[in-house]
Order: structure tokens, then C-alpha cells, then sequence
């Protein structure tokens, strides 16, 4: 996973609460095997209309996106967040993320920061008055700024490391192999098989 | 202090605990779909990582599989591929797969309940969001993303913040018009889609205890429509009764170890939940959805409120929203909807309970003119059952499609489509914007709300019925 310490550029700001990951991206994408090639298949519908925010020329090469609240609610499909990443999306700000998505995200170096509604609301009337304004997000001093607007925002310790770092989960939980051996070996035999081991 | 449900099967499976970090759980049952699972596959091989425990992993085809002429080569060529990916995957790494053809071929969430696999007190994770389904034996279960998926194909655990716990509690006895996915319906548009983030929930009370297993896996399946990623009822008599005797329930001395374990799996009397809602189950009605996500719903009996009802402006805005799109207007009738398409089936009601339930409104009744009613039963199982007890013969005789297993018209990654601007009335779990099939508009009902709807060509509860059933033998 790529390392998030800030990221600063322009912004989308998407004026939609309960954006499911069916909008993100439809289900006929799921059919890739892959982790790339999502781009094109990013709010797919809500792309036909010409007018919509991601369509808009001032918006092309942005990539923060200002969501309304409940983003990424619905299915657990991480392609959601791969979408937004090959679209060019570092980070997302809402008020709520669905906890999948946000697992998700955070495990793919997306970044999903969570600000009050009141804030957002700022960052939508700033970015829509303004679409050269840029946003800040830094993860080190945990705060987004822009024009007039700092916040701070919360995310647990250890997710912060993590993504600072850059760490595959999978190595860490390895690090802890003899735990998962000891814990093995002290499950009741009752627990459900699927094969004869 | 006494522990909930959810806390005891959390505690039973941290294999690591550490100041700062998120407890590393063991899991006990991984599934598998083709959807999901590629990109973790790649991972592994990328890794040189072998999967931990295939004893505790199996895999099915569901998402993309046809459920008309499954013995011809898939059509479209992404979806083969896809399948075909999977099959390759698990025959590389030793995964025990049920592909298209074979009798335990299903939608995963069926599957592992009627193998026996889902047992109280478990750990069931699945990249699919409806894995909460499993929690209706008291299993903690919920859905990952493909990255947690590698996760637990190497190292069978997942590092994760413990959640917070809510109990739902339905008290009184539901009227008998009310089924299960009225009532997890009517839970979600009370606390709305956000309303369980970040917790487990636990549905408990008189009124839950007396449902079939069948209904409490529509009543968990749905949780993650409220937000949860999990839900839980606390194992009984009627939990051990499925379970005996199924292909991987325990035997002889290790069903009654495990009886004996499954039976502390209850919340005990001074636990405090971190949050709680109470609902009257007497008070309530057949439920239905109007709008395009699911807490977007209203009994029956209601009209398409009106969105500037609405105080919160997001909310205000999502429901006109909802109505251009879904091509309603407030103060409508829901009754007065008509549909061009009912779908029944999915992980949210296409077991065996909901086909008899759809087959005793529909005998002796025929499918509206004009309306296509697709019954799409949850595994090939369930479809064998169904078979077995002539069901398939009333679906037919009244004019409806009897397929085969699979997630369909759910989420139409298959051919099962709605074309656009064709509305269905659903027993499935999201009404989303195009979920069904682009510009396709979903009422989400339950199976017999599905079946008086099919009959009638319009929104409606086997009680607008009364006089509509055709003579036998006409």
C-alpha cells in the first residue's frame, strides 16, 4: 500500500447523502479481475447527464471529493474504492462512511476523513464558488485546510501508522504467527470443517 | 458486569489483544464467491502465500451464474471469465468449491446455513455485505472487502475495532399479515441506514424468539441496510432443531459439547447495550419501500409521503430524489403502484420457508397480464426441496419463471435485468438506483406481498386477495 502522510488538490464536491456502492460502481463492473481499469465505470449513471459535478471541465484533474453523509453505504464491493482511486482520488471527506467502505479505503491508502456536516457544508460552498480553491488534507497534523477552513479530524492511532507507514496488514498479523498457532490448537473440536484436514 | 451476545463471541475469538491496536480474531468459516476473491487470489500468488486453513474455507458461484440454460457455456464472456477465474483459483490453492451444476451450488448465505457449516458462537466472514445473514444462529458474521478477503485466506484472522452493541427489541406478537422482512423493513426505516454504523446488532424480545430460522436469516441478512455490519439472535431450541443432523453439524458427544457451549450464548441479564430500540410488534403492518434506498420505506397501507415533510434537508432532498427517479408523486397510494416485474428469491428470502410461502398465495392464482414474475430459489437445494414438494408446478401454472439457483435479478450481474423505467416489486434487500438493472426502479416486499402483488399487477397484501382467486381447474 502507498504511503498517505497530505495530499493537497482541487475538489469535487458531490451534493448526494447515501451514496451506495452501487452508484460508485455498478455491479457490471465487478466482473474485472483486476484491481485497475475502474475509472470509466465510476458514477457511471449519474456520468450520462453532462452536468454532473465530475463531468464539469473545471473539475478534471481534481481529487479530493466532498461527499454528503452515508458515502459508500450498501455492498462491501472494494472495487468501490479502487474506482475512486484510478478516477484519481486520494481522499474523500464526508460527515459518515458506511464501515466497510471505510475499511476498505483505509486499507487501500484511500483516505476517508470524517468532518462535521457543518464543515463539509463550508468546503461545498467554498469549492463550488471556487473550483481552482484547493484542500489540504494532512494526515500527520490530522487536519483539512483551505481557504479560511481549518479542521481537525479524528482517526485512531493506529490506523493513522499504518497508512502513514504504508504497512500490508498481512505482514504485521504474521509478525503474531505463534499466537494464531496457540489459538489453533486450543479450539473446541465441535467447530465446523469444511474438508477433513 | 454481564456480557452480550455479540461480546462473548467477540471474547471467545480474540487470538491477540494489545494497548492501541485492534483485537486480531480468529475466523472460524470463510466464504467464497467469484466476485469478490480474484484480486485476494493474486495477492497470495504475488506473496508466495499459501491459504492457512482450507478446512475452514469453501466457495461457491452465485453473483454471476444464469439461471436459464446453465448447460450451455455462460454467454457473456466477462462473467465466464470470471467463474472460470475462480474454478482455477481453487483448483491451485485446494479451496472445496460447489460450481454451477453441482447440488450445492447456491447463493453463499444459503449455502453455508444448509450444510450445516453455520453454527452458533462462530465467526463467519464473507466478501459479500449480506454475510450478516449468518448471525441468526448467533454467529458473528459480516461482510469484508477483497483485501480482508487475502487477509483471511493467510492468516484466518483480521485485525478489528470492537463495535459497539445495540439491541433491537420486538415485543408482542406480530399480527399474522406481518412476516419478517415486513418487520426488518420497518426497523430500518425507523433507525435509517446510518442508524447501526458502527454497531452489532442484537434483534431479541417475545417477538423474535418465536421465528423460524428462515425468518431470522431475512431479519440479519438486512442489518447492513441499517448501517450494521452485523446482526445476532441469541441461539435456542429452534436453532439446534435446524442444525441437527445437517452434512457438518457435530455428532454424537460433540453436538452435546457443543449444545452445552451454544446454550451460554445468550446476553446475560445485567449486560448494558451501548444503545437500544424498542419496537411494538403488535403495531405493525405489511411494509414495502417507495423510495431508492431501503430505510426509504412506508406500510402498505400508506401513501408516497411527501419529501418537504421532511425537516432534515438531506433528507428532504434524498426523497425528491428518490421520487424523480423511482417516477412517483407524493400523496400517491402505494397500492395503487403497478409493476411490471415481481422477483423472488435472493439471500434475504429465497429459501425454502419463502417459495411455500409464495406457492400458498399463488395456487389456484395467475400472474397479472402484462406482469413477468420471475422465482428464482436460493440454492439448487433449496430448488431440489421446492421440486420435491411440487411447488415449481404452482409457480408455472400461474404463469411465473421458475429458474435456476443464484443471486438473479438481486443485482443483476447476470442476464436478470429490469429494462429501463420497468419497476418490480422485489423480495430482495436494495432498492438502489439502477440495482436491478439500469433505470430499473425496485419496490423491496416480502414474499407475500410479492405474490398477492404478481396477482394483482399492483402493490398489495394477500388480504386485497379476497376475491381475485380463480376456481380450481380453470
Amino acid at each position: 500500500m502507498e504511503a498517505f502522510t497530505a495530499h493537497t488538490g482541487r475538489a469535487v464536491p458531490l451534493r448526494r447523502s447515501n451514496v451506495d456502492t452501487d452508484q460508485i460502481i455498478p455491479a457490471h463492473w465487478l466482473k474485472k479481475v483486476t484491481r485497475d481499469g475502474f475509472e470509466d465505470g465510476l458514477f457511471e449513471a449519474w456520468r450520462k447527464d453532462g452536468d454532473f459535478v465530475l463531468n464539469r471541465p473545471e473539475r478534471k484533474g481534481a481529487s479530493v471529493l466532498v461527499a454528503g453523509p452515508d458515502f459508500g453505504t450498501g455492498s462491501s464491493r472494494e472495487h468501490a474504492v479502487w474506482a475512486l482511486q484510478n478516477f484519481g482520488f486520494k481522499t474523500v471527506i464526508s460527515s459518515r462512511f458506511a464501515d466497510i467502505f471505510r475499511g476498505n479505503s483505509l486499507k487501500n491508502g484511500l483516505l476517508t476523513v470524517v468532518l462535521d456536516q457543518q464543515v463539509v457544508d463550508r468546503l461545498w460552498e467554498l469549492t463550488e464558488a471556487d473550483p481552482t480553491a484547493e484542500v489540504t488534507v494532512d494526515l500527520e497534523k490530522r487536519q483539512v485546510l483551505s481557504d479560511g477552513i481549518t479542521a481537525d479530524f479524528e482517526l485512531d492511532e493506529n490506523a493513522r501508522w499504518r497508512l502513514l507507514n504504508g504497512l500490508d496488514d498481512i505482514s504485521l498479523t504474521l509478525q503474531n504467527e505463534a499466537d494464531i498457532a496457540t489459538y489453533e490448537a486450543a479450539r473446541p473440536s465441535h467447530k465446523p470443517r469444511t474438508i477433513d484436514a | 458486569m454481564g456480557r452480550t451476545l455479540a461480546e462473548k463471541v467477540w471474547d471467545d475469538h480474540v487470538v491477540r489483544r494489545a494497548d492501541g491496536e485492534p483485537d486480531l480474531l480468529f475466523i472460524d468459516l470463510h466464504l467464497l464467491h467469484e466476485v469478490t476473491s480474484p484480486q485476494a487470489f493474486d495477492g497470495l500468488r504475488q506473496a508466495g502465500r499459501p491459504v492457512r486453513r482450507l478446512d475452514l474455507t469453501i466457495a461457491t458461484e452465485d453473483h454471476n451464474t444464469p439461471t436459464l440454460d446453465i448447460d450451455k457455456p455462460i454467454a457473456d464472456p466477462v462473467s465466464r471469465a470470471q467463474l472460470e477465474t475462480l474454478r482455477k483459483n481453487c483448483a491451485e490453492f485446494g479451496v472445496r468449491l460447489h460450481p454451477l451444476g453441482d447440488v450445492e451450488q447456491g447463493v453463499v448465505h444459503v449455502v453455508g446455513p444448509q450444510l450445516g457449516l453455520t453454527q452458533p458462537g462462530t465467526t463467519v466472514v464473507c466478501g459479500d455485505s449480506h454475510t450478516s445473514t449468518h448471525g441468526a444462529f448467533g454467529a458473528l458474521a459480516f461482510g469484508i472487502g477483497t483485501s480482508q478477503v487475502e487477509h483471511v485466506l493467510a492468516t484466518q484472522t483480521l485485525p478489528l475495532a470492537r463495535p459497539r452493541t445495540m439491541a433491537i427489541t420486538v415485543e408482542g406478537e406480530l399480527p399474522d399479515s406481518v412476516t419478517a422482512k415486513d418487520l426488518i423493513l420497518a426497523i430500518i426505516a425507523r433507525i435509517g441506514t446510518g442508524g447501526g454504523q458502527g454497531y452489532i446488532l442484537e434483534y431479541r424480545g417475545s417477538a423474535i424468539e418465536k421465528l423460524s430460522m428462515e425468518a431470522r436469516m431475512t431479519i440479519c441478512n438486512m442489518s447492513i441496510e441499517a448501517g450494521a455490519r452485523a446482526g445476532m439472535i441469541a441461539p435456542d431450541e429452534t436453532t439446534f432443531a435446524y442444525l441437527r443432523g445437517r452434512d457438518h453439524a457435530p455428532e454424537g458427544e460433540e453436538w452435546d459439547a457443543a449444545v452445552e457451549y451454544w446454550r451460554t450464548l445468550r446476553t446475560d441479564e445485567d449486560a448494558v447495550f451501548d444503545a437500544e430500540v424498542v419496537i411494538d410488534g403488535t403495531a405493525l403492518a405489511p411494509f414495502v419501500t417507495w423510495g431508492t434506498n431501503p430505510g426509504q420505506g412506508a406500510p402498505l397501507s400508506a401513501a408516497v409521503p411527501d419529501p418537504a415533510s421532511y425537516e432534515d434537508a438531506s433528507e428532504r432532498h434524498a426523497a425528491e430524489k428518490a421520487l424523480e427517479y423511482m417516477g412517483l408523486t407524493a400523496g400517491q397510494p402505494l397500492r395503487e403502484i403497478n409493476v411490471d416485474t415481481v422477483f423472488v428469491g435472493s439471500c434475504t428470502n429465497g429459501r425454502i420457508e419463502d417459495l411455500r410461502n409464495v406457492a400458498s398465495i399463488m395456487g389456484g392464482r395467475k400472474v397479472a397480464d402484462g406482469v413477468r414474475m420471475l422465482v428464482v430459489p436460493g440454492s439448487v437445494r433449496v430448488a431440489l426441496q421446492a421440486v420435491e414438494e411440487g411447488l415449481d408446478k404452482v409457480f408455472t401454472a400461474a404463469g411465473a419463471e421458475w429458474r435456476h439457483a443464484g443471486c438473479s435479478m438481486c443485482l443483476g450481474m447476470n442476464p436478470d435485468q429490469l429494462a429501463p423505467g420497468e419497476r418490480s416489486a422485489s423480495t430482495s434487500n436494495r432498492n438502489f438506483e439502477g440495482r436491478q438493472g439500469k433505470g430499473g426502479r425496485t419496490h423491496l416486499v416480502s414474499p407475500q406481498v410479492a405474490a398477492a402483488t404478481a396477482v394483482l399487477g399492483h402493490l398489495a397484501s394477500p388480504a386485497d386477495l379476497s376475491d381475485a382467486r380463480t376456481p380450481a381447474g380453470v
